[in-house]
C-alpha cells in the first residue's frame, strides 16, 4: 500500500505551494493550541480542586460532641456532651459497610523530646483505619496496627517535620521519644499532603492514650469515612442518619445544633464536584467547538486548493490518472497537513503551559497540562479531522471533469 | 484506428440547449495526419474532447482501436486516455510547479512505471524534442515553443496510438509553429496518427487530409498533397 511515488509528489506539492500549505496549517495548529491551551487550564484549575482536598479523604466524615442547648428528657441544658468508646461502636456496628474507615480519636498536647532536641506537639491517639482517613504516606516503619491497640503499647508514630526536628542527626525508627516523660518507641515516619500541621503531628494507639492520660474510654472525636460507592446525596444522607442517631443515643434534643457536630464533606465534595463538572463541559465545548473550526477552516482551504488545482488535476486526468490517485493525493496531502500542523500546535500549547506554569499558579491553575492520553487521542482527532477535512473537496476533485479543466479562459 | 458513427452533441444552455455536433461520421486509419478545421463554434473543439475521451458524447459510436467507447467508469476512461492517447494543448498545460522531465514523465507515473524508469524515457522523449538541456527548467523558465514540445514529449511518452492536438500552434509565432509542425510531420512520418484541430489554413496544409465542419456537420473530407514544412522555411 506504501507508494513512496505518490508520497513523493504529495511532498513536492507541499513544498512547491508553501504558502498555501503554511495558511491551511496555520488554522490547525492554532486550533490545537488552543484546545490545548484551554485543556491544560482546565486541568490545573481541577488539580487545585484536587489539591483543596488532599488533606483527608474526599469521603470524609467527623463528628464531634460540644454542649447541649436545649433541655431534653429531663436533662438541661449547658451539659457537656461526651463521647465514649460504645459510639464508636455502635456506629460501627450499627451502619456497617455503609462505614469505610473508621478511627476515634483523643487528642493531648505534650513536650516531645529526644535527646537535646525539644518541641510541644499535638499527640493523637488513633485506629489503624486512621491511615486511610488522613491519607498519610508511610515514609520509614509501620503504622499503628491492631496489635499495638489490643497490647495497649506504648509506640509512636512522627510526622515527617517531626522527625527532621528532633531526629536531625540520626534515625528515628527504633529510638524512644519522651512525650510529657513518658518514653514511647517510635515505630514509623509518615507524610502527609495537607500541608505542615499535619506533618507536626504525633500518632500513638488510642488504648495506650486512653489507658495512660485518664484511664477511661473517653474519646474526642470520631473520624470516618463513608463507602465511595454511594452517591453525593446518599452520602449526605447517611450523615443525616448518624446525626440523628447518636441524638437519640445520647439524649440530645432534635434541634439541638450543638451538642453533637456532624461535618460531611460530601457537602463540599458535591459542590466542587459539580463545580469542576460544569467547568470539564464548557472546556470540552470550547475545545470541541474550537477544533471544528479548524477542520471547517483546513477544509476551505482545501476546497479553495481543489479549486486552484482544477487545471493541474484536469491535466493529470488527461494524462490517465484515476479517479482513486486524485482523491489519495488530496485527501493524504489534507491529512498530512493537519497532522503535523496539529502537532506543532499542540507543542507549542505543551510548551506556553509550560512556560506559564509558575505564573498560573496565582490564579489558582495548579499544575496545567496535557496527559499522554490526550496528547495521542488528539492527534488521533487530527488525522481524522484531516480526513474529513480533505474528504469533501478530494471527492470533488476527482469529479472534475478533465475538459472544463482545460478550457482556455 | 477510428471509427465515429451518427455522433451527436449538445450543450444545456439556460433552459434550451445548443446542438453542437449534428451527426458526424469519420473514419480515420492507422498513420494518418488529419486536420479538423472550422470556425469557432462548428464543433470541432467538442468533437476532439470526445474523441480524447474528455467528453462524452450523447449518441452514436465512437470505436477506437476496435474497442466500442462507451459508458466508461472514470477508472477506465483513465486507463484508456493513458493508453491510447496523447494530448497537445493550446496552452500547453504543463504542470508549473513540475520541472520538464517530470512533466513528461507523468503519464508514465500514471502507466506505474518505476521512478528510474520514467526518468530515463522521459530523458529519451525530451532528448527527441531537442530539450535534453532544459530538463530540469521549470516550464515558466521555457519559451512559448519549448513548452509545447515539452508537451509533444510528454504526450508521446505513454507511447499512445493517437495524437490528439487542439490548436497545438494556437499561441506560438509563425516560425515556431512551423517548427512544431515540422516536428509532428516527423512523428507522422514515424507512423504515429494525429488529429489536429486548427483554423489556420497552412497548419491545415501542412496534414494529409483535411475535416471541415460546419455548425456540427462535416461540410467537406478530402485527402490533400501534404506541405513539406521544411521546404517551407
Amino acid at each position: 500500500m506504501f507508494d513512496i511515488d505518490l508520497w513523493r509528489e504529495i511532498f513536492q506539492s507541499i513544498n512547491k505551494n508553501r504558502t498555501r500549505s503554511l495558511l491551511s496549517g496555520f488554522t490547525v495548529a492554532f486550533a490545537i493550541l488552543l484546545f490545548a491551551i484551554l485543556f491544560g487550564v482546565a486541568n490545573g484549575l481541577n488539580n487545585t480542586f484536587a489539591e483543596a482536598f488532599k488533606d483527608d479523604a474526599i469521603n470524609n466524615i467527623v463528628i464531634w460532641p460540644g454542649q447541649t442547648t436545649k433541655a431534653y428528657k429531663g436533662l438541661q441544658s449547658g451539659r457537656q456532651i461526651q463521647l465514649k468508646n460504645e459510639d464508636y461502636k455502635f456506629i460501627k456496628e450499627e451502619f456497617g459497610d455503609k462505614v469505610q474507615f473508621i478511627t476515634s480519636r483523643v487528642m493531648k498536647n505534650v513536650t516531645a523530646s529526644f535527646r537535646n532536641e525539644k518541641g510541644n506537639y499535638t499527640v493523637r491517639a488513633i485506629f489503624p483505619d486512621n491511615l486511610y482517613i488522613e491519607q498519610n504516606k508511610m515514609l520509614e516503619g509501620r503504622y499503628i496496627n491492631q496489635l499495638d491497640i489490643d497490647n495497649h503499647t506504648r509506640v509512636v508514630i512522627i510526622g515527617r517535620l517531626v522527625d527532621e526536628k528532633l531526629f536531625s542527626k540520626t534515625k528515628a525508627v527504633g529510638k524512644y521519644l519522651s512525650l510529657s516523660g513518658i518514653q514511647y518507641k517510635v515505630v514509623g515516619v509518615y507524610s502527609d499532603d495537607g500541608g505542615d500541621d499535619e506533618e507536626n503531628m504525633l500518632y500513638i494507639p488510642l488504648s495506650t492514650a486512653q489507658s495512660i492520660y485518664g484511664n477511661n474510654d473517653f474519646i474526642d472525636m470520631i473520624y470516618m469515612t463513608y463507602n465511595p460507592n454511594m452517591n453525593y446525596d446518599q452520602a449526605l444522607t447517611f450523615g443525616n442518619l448518624i446525626t440523628k442517631k447518636l441524638k437519640e443515643r445520647l439524649s440530645i434534643a432534635k434541634n439541638d445544633q450543638r451538642a453533637i457536630r456532624v461535618q460531611n464533606n460530601a457537602e463540599g465534595a458535591k459542590a466542587v464536584n459539580l463545580m469542576s463538572f460544569g467547568l470539564g463541559m464548557i472546556i470540552i465545548v470550547i475545545g470541541f467547538g474550537t477544533l471544528i473550526a479548524g477542520i471547517v477552516g483546513i477544509s476551505n482551504i482545501m476546497i479553495f486548493i481543489v479549486k486552484e488545482r482544477t487545471k493541474e488535476i484536469g491535466i493529470r486526468k488527461a494524462l490517465g490518472a484515476s479517479p482513486k490517485s486524485i482523491v489519495s493525493i488530496i485527501l493524504i496531502e489534507s491529512v498530512l497537513i493537519t497532522a503535523i500542523a496539529g502537532y506543532v500546535g499542540l507543542l507549542v500549547g505543551v510548551g506556553v503551559l509550560e512556560l506559564a506554569t509558575p505564573m498560573l499558579a496565582d490564579y489558582f491553575i495548579k499544575d496545567p497540562g496535557v496527559s499522554n492520553t490526550l496528547v495521542v487521542g488528539a492527534t488521533i482527532t487530527l488525522v481524522l479531522a484531516g480526513t474529513i477535512a480533505g474528504y469533501v473537496p478530494a471527492k470533488k476533485a476527482s469529479k472534475i471533469k478533465p475538459i472544463i479543466a482545460l478550457r482556455n479562459d | 484506428m477510428l471509427k465515429i458513427e451518427e455522433m451527436h452533441k449538445s450543450y444545456p444552455i439556460g433552459n434550451s440547449s445548443l446542438h453542437v455536433l449534428k451527426g458526424i461520421n469519420l473514419s480515420v486509419e492507422n498513420g494518418e495526419m488529419v486536420a479538423i478545421m472550422g470556425s469557432s463554434g462548428s464543433g470541432k473543439s467538442t468533437l476532439l474532447n470526445i474523441i480524447g475521451m474528455l467528453d462524452e458524447a450523447d449518441s452514436g459510436n465512437y470505436i477506437l482501436d476496435g474497442l466500442p467507447i462507451k459508458n466508461l467508469t472514470e477508472k477506465k476512461a483513465a486507463v484508456y486516455r493513458n493508453k491510447f492517447l496523447g494530448f497537445i494543448f493550446q496552452s500547453f498545460n504543463l504542470i508549473n510547479y513540475k520541472n520538464a522531465l517530470e512533466n513528461v514523465s507523468l503519464p508514465l507515473y500514471y502507466q506505474g512505471l518505476k521512478r528510474k524508469e520514467r526518468q530515463t524515457k522521459g530523458m529519451f522523449f525530451l532528448e527527441k524534442v531537442g530539450l535534453t538541456d532544459w530538463a530540469h527548467h521549470l516550464p515558466s523558465e521555457l519559451s512559448g515553443g519549448q513548452k509545447q514540445r515539452v508537451a509533444i514529449a510528454r504526450a508521446l511518452a505513454a507511447n499512445p496510438k493517437l495524437l490528439l492536438a487542439d490548436e497545438p500552434t494556437g499561441a506560438l509565432d509563425t516560425t515556431t509553429s512551423y517548427e512544431i509542425m515540422e516536428f509532428i510531420q516527423q512523428l507522422n512520418d514515424e507512423g504515429k496518427t494525429i488529429l489536429i484541430v486548427t483554423h489556420e489554413e497552412d497548419i491545415a496544409d501542412m496534414c494529409k487530409r483535411i475535416v471541415r465542419l460546419k455548425d456540427g456537420i462535416i461540410m467537406e473530407d478530402k485527402f490533400v498533397k501534404q506541405v513539406r514544412v521544411k521546404q517551407n522555411v
